[in-house]
């Protein structure tokens, strides 16, 4: 299956991932080169089969709501690259 | 004081501290001069930790003089960087983490100090741990001891390199599609995957959640048995653990080959494993018989080989959600231009993940993308149904099922880099097994063109010990395990 360079450049935009012309290239034909592998699943019936989504087959684990200790705001901070007033500084998202 | 012999087990060292011989504290700064010296030829750690090292190590000679039993008390280690280290830098071998420093001990590293291990760095890998050679690294390629311009495997390379070449005893590593297994075989050592749920994921850098599990190298099934009794069980940070109790995982180990019951998937190996893996493994079948397992030749997983393509689909797909979290604002590489925080967020990511990660999170996106979820993730996740299934069938005539770790033995760095299809087929035999969520392990087996062959054994839910058991009893009739690399320089 091939994909195209607008297809790639879409899927690049929907991951948040900025991609020069040369990389939409290469991942153009390697994406594409891997898409063409997972051919096979075709031909492998499934209508009766359900999903798996974790092999233990857990169930809603819950534990009881108790207040424990939990990470000081400088600590939760350390690793931020920009802060204010103990606060994570973002760029504006609104223009 | 006779210079301190780095070459034995961990177990050995255990005796030798206990018997006065030296000191934790000798020990790692004989182990930590070693990993310094062979960090030019290898390339194994991102970070060395001295003075962690180093303050672990004194208050192990405390608990030693105390008289503590336990195995790993003052034993040098090394942890993949994948695995958040409290104060110590985890940067998961990628330039978007570089700098991190984590406020929190992952519950695997908890254990592990909690047991009086002394870590000693920080090991390479794969960026992400999404690779099979370790040359995924923003820090560069680690090699591999037996060959320097061959890779070690990945994506545990570093974990598995510094204890194939004597730097380490024990390390541990995480695999999520042979990630520890496979630098297992391709440097001579033996490495375990556990049970998905035996092993806390609390504190490790996600990559694919529902199939990564940490586990331990060692060069020996008892050093391995011991290194997994120390980091497995539940955990309440991770609700995906399971309490199921940890066993001695040496309980097995008297009975040798006695009862075991081996299968064979031949047909899983008619093409593409090397003549001289395929020649190894022949014989370790033979060795298996001859002292008294039965083996089963020409058992069916016939849905084992749409492991791959179901593995491309589900690992990049929760990849790309999982990783979703860098995005320049709250750790981490920040690209400080940018027009608008959109650009800024696509600017730190297209520049903090290297070419493999991008390539990862890209398929995962299409994958989960509007109108081809049906065809790709939900069809991945029903095959993923019947892998598992074929398992369950299989085990119901056989306790375990043997196969080559990897088709190949270890590749030179670079032939395969641009070439992500070929790179993929080096996991052929490891995949089916983290689909499935089973145990499994590679011990040594041979050697092909000079270089190391591992065998892989897999084994039913929560059953390590039988792995083991059976490493340890093919331990005892060959000595592959002892077989050590050339020595490198030490400066």
């Amino acid at each position: 299956m091939a994909l195209t360079a607008e297809e790639v450049r879409h899927i690049a935009t929907l991951a948040r991932v900025a991609v020069s012309p040369e990389e939409v290239e290469r991942l153009r034909v390697q994406l594409s080169g891997i898409l063409d592998q997972f051919q096979m699943l075709n031909d492998i019936d499934t209508s009766d089969v359900p999903p798996t989504a974790q092999s233990l087959n857990l169930h809603s684990v819950q534990r009881h709501d108790e207040v424990q200790a939990s990470l000081p705001r400088s600590e939760a901070l350390k690793n931020a690259p920009r802060t204010e007033d103990g606060y994570i500084r973002v760029r504006a998202v609104l223009d | 004081m006779p210079p301190i012999d780095l070459d034995v087990t961990a177990h050995e060292h255990a005796r030798r501290l206990r018997a006065g011989e030296y000191t934790a504290r000798a020990l790692a700064e004989a182990t930590l001069a070693r990993v310094r010296a062979q960090e030019p030829s290898l390339n194994a750690y991102i970070t060395v930790t001295d003075a962690l090292a180093l303050a672990q190590a004194e208050a192990a000679d405390t608990r030693l003089k105390a008289g503590d039993a336990g195995p790993l008390v003052g034993i040098p280690v090394g942890v993949k960087d994948l695995l958040s280290t409290k104060g110590v830098q985890t940067t998961a071998a990628s330039h978007i983490l570089e700098g991190f420093v984590p406020v929190l001990d992952c519950t695997v590293v908890e254990r592990l100090n909690a047991a009086g291990a002394v870590t000693i760095g920080k090991t390479n890998l794969d960026e992400f741990a999404m690779g099979s050679s370790t040359e995924h690294s923003y820090f560069g390629p680690t090699k591999n001891p037996w060959d320097l311009s061959r890779v070690p495997g990945g994506s545990s390379g570093g974990s598995a390199a510094t204890v194939a070449s004597r730097g380490v005893p024990i390390s541990i590593g995480t695999d999520t599609g042979g990630s520890i297994r496979q630098p297992a075989a391709l440097c001579g050592i033996l490495g375990l995957k556990t049970t998905y749920g035996r092993v806390s994921r609390f504190g490790i850098v996600a990559f694919a959640s529902s199939l990564d599990q940490a586990g331990p190298f060692g060069r020996d099934a008892l050093d391995v048995a011991n290194l997994l009794g120390a980091i497995a069980g539940h955990d309440a940070h991770d609700s995906t653990t399971v309490p199921v109790p940890v066993p001695d995982y040496t309980e097995r180990f008297a009975r040798g080959f006695d009862g075991l019951r081996v299968g064979v998937p031949d047909s899983l190996m008619e093409q593409g494993v090397d003549p001289g893996v395929r020649e190894a493994v022949e014989q370790a079948i033979a060795t298996f018989a001859a002292n008294g397992a039965q083996v089963k030749r020409g058992i069916e997983l016939p849905a084992a080989r749409a492991a791959l393509p179901v593995y491309y689909i589900i690992a990049p797909s929760e990849a790309s959600a999982n990783l979703a979290r860098y995005d320049g604002v709250k750790y981490g590489f920040s690209y400080p231009d940018g027009k608008n925080a959109e650009e800024a967020m696509a600017e730190s990511r297209g520049r903090g993940f290297g070419a493999e990660v991008k390539r990862r999170i890209m398929l995962g996106t299409y994958a989960l993308s509007a109108g081809y979820y049906d065809a790709y993730y939900l069809k991945a996740q029903k095959v993923r149904t019947l892998i598992q299934r074929e398992y369950a069938a299989a085990f119901a005539d056989v306790d375990l099922i043997l196969t080559p770790t990897s088709p190949g033995v270890a590749f030179r760095i670079g032939e395969k880099v641009d070439d992500p299809v070929a790179m993929y087929l080096n996991d052929l035999y490891t995949i089916p097994v983290n689909i499935a969520g089973i145990p499994g392990i590679s011990i040594p087996c041979g050697f092909s063109e000079g270089l190391p062959v591992g065998l892989q054994l897999v084994g039913r839910p929560f059953e390590e010990s039988t792995l083991l058991q059976a490493a340890h009893a093919y331990g005892s009739v060959t000595d592959w395990h002892q077989r050590r690399p050339p020595a490198l320089p030490e400066a």
